[in-house]
């Protein structure tokens, strides 16, 4: 209890000192504007950032950009996850089929996704399922090798104790193969939803209606530098948000580790 | 009756460099039903590759291996395994591991939670049922070990070196609660022949055959009414049986200081003190 203790005033000291960091970073940005030490047109200013961002929010232009994009993550990650488990299960199960496949499997991992891009918007148009793809491209590989290495990693001792308590094939798959793996596929999980914004994000950017990357590419256009800058707080801001969930989950779904 | 049977067992495996290596060579042991063998040799004399092969999950080079008579063809399915490492399914709590054989062989969830609710009372462990292995210490990794074993109620036990990463004390509480077990089965069964109200205490099987693989010769002779003595290995072999005329029950904690327990310690050590010897003159 006294540990616990300790740590829970160690973590108020750590967001205060977050808290200062960034207070003190957009201070400092706010003060070189204002003193002509920074021109405006390149880095905007905090405040003026602020300000948009409360017009975004009050006229509600925000709400529906933010909403696309989270819905081609959210479909990403799961389409991404579905392929990658499902195939790395497969492969780990048998070998001759990974290694058959193993140099084609690293080529496709190989290709820049930005690459991927333009070929997706002529496939699968300027909707959400461009994006959508880009994003499975990102994620299926984590979760991919996560898979196939938490099946292989599977402790050889507890495969053995489960066959001779009288496991069946399945049963064996089922209690210790598919545990085993879910313990790489959940501590992947951060890194599967990051790439499935930033997939979603990317692909948004080179060619979208909609969407936050849409925005954050139309300041651009315009060189609305304070625009560019407000959609990128705006995606920072949601990613802190969502992997904070999603550091909860893991720490639920892995609360049997020590 | 005879439970377990090995005639002219060899093993061999093949090594990192594309050579072979003989683990053991020609061992013929027979284990009566209902006995406790202690099985000692020095390390790397191949004692967990004979338990492996009794169990099924290694099938053995040359020679044959027969359980109950009947000759062994995949797993043995008369026997449990307690493994020298900890072999609890880390992500299921300690009532799900105690039950796990259960759920395995298709009882119903609540039977089989009724069922190990009783092996964790039996062990001292009820207190824990919603624990998982990684909050629990070493003993009590055992003891759920043991319960998740003996509620399965096979015949045969085979038991590689299952104490020897504990603390001395520890240690003797565990082979403590073991014999304890062992030899509450033989009562239950007398108990169960005469009273046969069902739902009173869950009979156990008539006297458990057990198979206890250890490095340590002390922990053989404490526990074994047989002690065997594996030859150092490569090519490792049966050397001496000695049978332990110690009465039962025994008490643990005043045993080794008794007279008829220093004597068969030494004439036992004589033999197993060349194998030692031989096998580190060999590493």
């Amino acid at each position: 209890m006294k540990s616990s203790r300790a740590s829970a005033t160690h973590n108020g000291a750590v967001l205060a000192w977050q808290l200062a960091v960034g207070a003190i970073v957009i201070a400092a940005w706010q003060t070189l504007v204002t003193l002509g030490m920074l021109d405006a047109f390149f880095v905007s200013r905090p405040s003026d950032i602020a300000q948009r961002l409360s017009t975004w929010v009050v006229s509600g232009t925000l709400w529906g950009h933010l909403a696309t994009t989270l819905e081609e993550s959210l479909l990403g990650l799961t389409a991404g996850a579905a392929l990658g488990i499902s195939l790395g299960f497969g492969f780990a199960r048998s070998p001759m089929v990974a290694r058959v496949f193993d140099p084609y499997i690293k080529m496709l991992n190989a290709v820049p996704r930005v690459v991927l891009a333009p070929l997706f918007l002529l496939w699968f148009g300027l909707g959400i399922w461009s994006k959508v793809a880009l994003a499975v491209t990102l994620v299926f590989f984590v979760m991919f090798f996560n898979t196939y290495q938490g099946v292989r990693d599977a402790d050889q001792v507890l495969i053995d104790n489960v066959r001779m308590l009288g496991a069946s094939e399945r049963q064996l798959v089922r209690h210790v193969l598919i545990p085993s793996a879910l313990t790489w596929i959940f501590s992947s999980l951060q890194t599967s939803l990051g790439f499935a914004m930033v997939g979603a994000v990317v692909g948004e950017y080179l060619g979208a209606t909609r969407g936050l990357g849409y925005v954050i590419a139309q300041a651009e256009g315009t060189f609305d530098t304070t625009g560019v800058f407000a959609g990128m707080t705006v995606l920072g801001v949601v990613v802190v948000i969502v992997s904070g969930g999603v550091s909860r989950l893991e720490r639920w779904l892995l609360r049997w580790k020590a | 009756m005879t439970a377990l049977e090995l005639e002219s067992v060899a093993r061999e495996f093949v090594t990192p460099d594309g050579g072979s290596y003989r683990a053991l060579d020609n061992v013929s042991l027979a284990i009566p039903a209902g006995a406790f063998v202690a099985i000692v040799g020095p390390s790397g004399c191949g004692k967990s590759t004979l338990l492996n092969i009794a169990a099924g999950l290694v099938p053995p080079s040359s020679g044959s291996v027969r359980v109950n008579g009947e000759g062994l063809s995949g797993l043995n399915r008369s026997a449990t395994y307690m493994f020298q490492q900890d072999a609890l399914l880390p992500w299921k709590n300690v009532r799900e591991n105690v039950a796990l054989g259960l759920v395995l062989a298709g009882v119903s969830s609540a039977e089989a939670n009724a069922r190990a609710n009783e092996w964790l009372a039996r062990v001292g462990l009820s207190a824990f049922a919603a624990h998982y292995p990684s909050q629990l210490s070493g003993g009590m990794r055992k003891r759920v070990t043991m319960a998740q074993n003996w509620i399965l109620d096979r015949g045969m036990l085979l038991m590689d070196e299952p104490f020897s990463a504990l603390d001395v004390h520890t240690r003797q509480r565990m082979e403590t609660e073991l014999l304890n077990l062992w030899e509450a089965t033989a009562e239950n069964a007398e108990v169960a022949e005469k009273n046969s109200s069902p739902r009173a205490q869950r009979p156990l099987r008539l006297k458990k055959t057990v198979v206890f693989v250890t490095h340590d010769l002390e922990e053989a002779i404490a526990l074994g009414d047989e002690v065997v003595v594996l030859s150092a290995g490569p090519a490792s072999h049966v050397v001496a049986r000695h049978p332990v005329a110690l009465d039962r029950p025994r008490d643990l904690f005043e045993l080794r200081t008794s007279a008829s327990f220093i004597d068969l310690y030494r004439s036992l050590w004589a033999v197993l003190r060349d194998e030692v010897i031989k096998s580190q003159r060999d590493a």
